[in-house]
């Protein structure tokens, strides 16, 4: 049945689907796939956190907590902050606890746009932030990232902004490249961000899984604290994707108002998976730790072995990705994969999902096994062998 | 002794799984074939690798089940050399796969493997009891193995995500 007027909005009728989406369905169909194609830890979540949640139902926690979550949780977020990356936020005012990081990005968008406001998207990124933004009723202005390693470069930044211009955002480490911003680079950013009196949504989903060089926080860049917007949450430093969990810290002013729109539309966030998430600051840095040091010599054999291969790959700071380029082989991203996961079944996805800049690229999850690792890299060996020009 | 920071990562890997081979090992860590071959060397010479073994499930293989016995010992320690001598007693004969010295109620754990409950039930009663030193002996013999060593003998493995996610 349709209505006259046709009953879809514009703005949704408009977003095009996922392009991961087709691999997905491609892929879930076949037998003995060995897939890089993950977005999410190959951990399951460490038992104590499990237990704990169980604990919370057998004693019966199962109602709603405040609308931006459990105070206990909050404060335990703003300790974890301070501690681990150096910024300080009020428990009480400026931290919401938020259905996943994505529900944060969310919540801010709507809470931050007007109509035809724009915000400059840099790309590659995570899929869901162009269509946000645009959901939110802006408008989303794509930044494609030099595709040498994928860093921003402040002149392509400067010159997308017009007088809409309402926010960057930024996601460091980065997915689907693992590029990590360091110190320097943040501080461009923030300097543009000053100049031009612009927020930066900064998604910090990926914090605690970096190898290199210790993480900074866009919200401890000088001055910054004022006009960012910290997305985090449990998913992938706890392995904790599926419970739900995120957070996100602001100024007083831009918390109240994202809370606003969080307690129409949401309500708060799981309790079950927010005693989950206390018992995960409190007692799950340990597993966290050695969940990194599996990461780091993964994202080692694997930047090696396509190095190896021929694929050029630089070495990202962080996340679980590696970005190899496929260019040598002539072939599109879009081409590649898919005849990578016909061919030899080994599943990435095609980089070109994340952005323009992502062509010529395709995005490999080492969060699975060594031994998996090892069976996809040498298949994939098979396959450039076979498509050898 | 100290180590630095790949050599520990090198132990910590062969720890999990001492069949990595020196090219995946050289791959982790970041180092040259012949860099890791040059680590594993003194890592083995200083003892620091004792030995590379398998965790093997007995239970498994019909006819080689065994069993294993956790006894607690209690001993007159000796002047001048305290528990070692009674210690390198016990540990020299072949059935006893471990030897610690514990605080508490009694003195040393001794681990015993043998092919039935007799076995051990002589060894405890011929060999380890009648030991000059030692005063008691209690015997507690292991009915399932779950985990061992850090593994889980019956690991639940299956991935439970989806394909392919953003």
């Amino acid at each position: 049945m349709k209505t006259k007027k046709g009953y879809l909005s514009r703005t949704v009728n408009e977003l095009k689907p996922s392009g991961i989406r087709r691999f997905f369905d491609l892929a879930s169909g076949m037998e003995g796939v060995v897939s890089l194609g993950v977005g999410e830890p190959d951990f399951v979540t460490p038992w104590t956190v499990r237990e704990a949640a169980i604990l919370s139902l057998e004693e019966g926690y199962t109602s709603y907590t405040a609308n931006a979550g459990l105070l206990e949780l909050r404060e335990e977020i703003a300790t974890y902050l301070t501690k681990n990356f150096n910024v300080t936020y009020n428990p009480k005012s400026e931290i919401i606890v938020t259905v996943g990081a994505s529900q944060a990005i969310d919540i801010a968008l709507r809470s931050i746009l007007d109509p035809d406001d724009e915000v400059l998207v840099v790309e590659p990124c995570f899929v869901s932030y162009s269509p946000l933004v645009s959901l939110a009723g802006g408008t989303p202005i794509p930044v494609q990232a030099e595709a040498d390693g994928f860093k921003i470069s402040p002149d392509k930044l400067r010159a997308a902004i017009t007088p809409k211009t309402k926010a960057i955002m930024i996601c460091s480490p980065n997915n689907p490249t693992g590029t990590m911003l360091n110190r320097k680079e943040l501080e461009e950013i923030a300097a543009i961000a000053k100049e031009s009196d612009l927020l930066v949504i900064s998604d910090e989903i990926y914090a605690e899984l970096v190898y290199d060089e210790s993480y900074t926080s866009m919200a401890a860049i000088e001055g910054m604290k004022d006009r960012t917007i910290l997305i985090s949450g449990f998913s992938k430093g706890f392995a904790m994707t599926g419970w739900r969990l995120g957070f996100v810290c602001a100024p007083e002013e831009l918390s109240q108002a994202m809370l606003k729109v969080h307690q129409y539309a949401m309500m708060c966030a799981p309790t079950m998976a927010q005693y989950a998430g206390l018992e995960a600051l409190k007692n799950g840095n340990d597993e966290v730790d050695e969940m990194r040091k599996s990461y780091r010599r993964r994202r080692n054999y694997m930047v090696s072995s396509f190095n190896e291969l021929g694929l050029e790959c630089h070495s990202p700071g962080g996340a679980f990705y590696v970005f190899p380029s496929i260019k040598s082989t002539g072939l599109t991203s879009d081409q590649f994969a898919e005849q990578l996961l016909i061919e030899e079944k080994v599943a990435v996805v095609p980089g070109n999902v994340f952005g323009e800049s992502g062509e010529g690229y395709v995005r490999c999850s080492y969060a699975a096994s060594i031994e998996q690792l090892q069976e996809a890299i040498k298949r994939i060996r098979r396959f450039l062998k076979n498509h050898q020009k | 002794m100290q180590l630095t920071d790949k050599e520990l990562e090198i132990v910590e890997i062969l720890e999990k799984d001492s069949r990595t081979s020196n090219e995946d090992l050289a791959a982790m860590t970041s180092l040259t074939v012949s860099e890791t071959e040059e680590v594993l060397k003194k890592l083995e010479d200083q003892k620091i690798i004792v030995r590379y073994t398998s965790i093997v499930d007995w239970s498994k293989i019909s006819g080689h089940e065994g069993v294993t016995a956790m006894i607690d010992v209690k001993v007159t320690p000796k002047r001048g050399v305290g528990f070692d001598e009674i210690a390198k007693r016990i540990y020299r004969f072949k059935e006893v796969k471990s030897v610690y010295l514990m605080s508490g109620a009694y003195d040393l754990s001794v681990i015993i493997e043998g092919q039935s409950m007799n076995e051990v039930a002589r060894f405890v009663s011929q060999k380890l009891s009648t030991l000059d030193s030692v005063i008691s002996t209690t015997t507690h013999f292991i009915l399932k193995k779950y985990k061992h060593d850090g593994t889980i003998f019956e690991p639940d493995e299956e991935d439970k995500r989806i394909v392919v996610s953003p």
